[in-house]
């Protein structure tokens, strides 16, 4: 039986924006309010989660052509390199710091080194969940 | 007085939510089932305001707006499990 999915595709297709923005801001607001790396992968994966069930495995793969297994490497690299990157400065693995810079549009902001770890932290989790569930979904 | 009308109607939602349980312990269809769990998370979501409001904290927004995304992707892939047989197909024809 063929079926017509598209009051599920029109909704997902606005839908997808608004919870990637969540995902985004729910990230940058880890560092000082309740959020962070983790909770923001969740909501991405949580959105193409949402992708995948409105279209199918192939499409997803077509628009996104992205190696989820590359994703998780990437985000333990980015990882393992903040913690390195300590030993340049002379400090123990893993040290953190934090400056205020001023930008030209956005005004003073507090810059953290935690944040390039917590993009690490992002990226692991994306890769895994999106690994997981497209594994799980192409077998029969 | 605040105080007291929102343990109010926490107490009223927490009550709401126990009346939903009993429809998806006993719902004769599948469908029904769901959309009795689709609306203890929408329940869930207005406990969680008023659970903020009562302490007083921010803290919990996201919590809601959360909630609401979950309750929605999982209710789509039960729907698509109960229509379908499969949540996530290979290639749609």
């Amino acid at each position: 039986m063929k079926s017509n999915d598209v009051i599920l595709q029109t909704v997902t297709n606005i839908v997808l924006f608004i919870i990637l923005m969540f995902s985004v801001f729910i990230f940058f607001n880890g560092h000082h309010e309740p959020g962070g790396g983790f909770i923001g992968g969740l909501m991405t994966s949580s959105a193409l989660v949402l992708l995948l069930l409105a279209y199918d495995l192939e499409t997803v793969k077509r628009v996104l052509p992205v190696d989820f297994k590359h994703v998780t490497a990437a985000g333990l690299l980015v990882a393992v390199g903040t913690g390195m990157g300590s030993f340049f400065f002379d400090a123990p693995f893993l040290s953190q710091t934090y400056g205020y810079r001023h930008f030209p549009v956005l005004g003073e902001l507090e810059l953290a080194t935690a944040l390039i770890f917590d993009i690490g932290v992002y990226l692991v989790v994306v890769g895994i969940t999106l690994t997981i569930i497209q594994t799980i979904g192409e077998d029969r | 007085m605040i105080q007291g009308i929102l343990t109010a109607s926490a107490a009223i939602l927490s009550l709401s939510i126990l009346l939903t349980l009993f429809r998806v312990a006993k719902g004769p269809s599948m469908p029904d089932r769901v959309l009795a769990l689709d609306m203890m998370g929408i329940n869930l979501i207005s406990l969680t305001a008023v659970v903020s409001l009562i302490q007083d904290t921010t803290a919990y927004l996201e919590v809601a707006l959360l909630l609401g995304i979950l309750a929605f992707i999982g209710t789509v892939a039960f729907s698509k499990f109960i229509e379908k047989g499969v949540v996530i197909e290979r290639r749609r024809d």
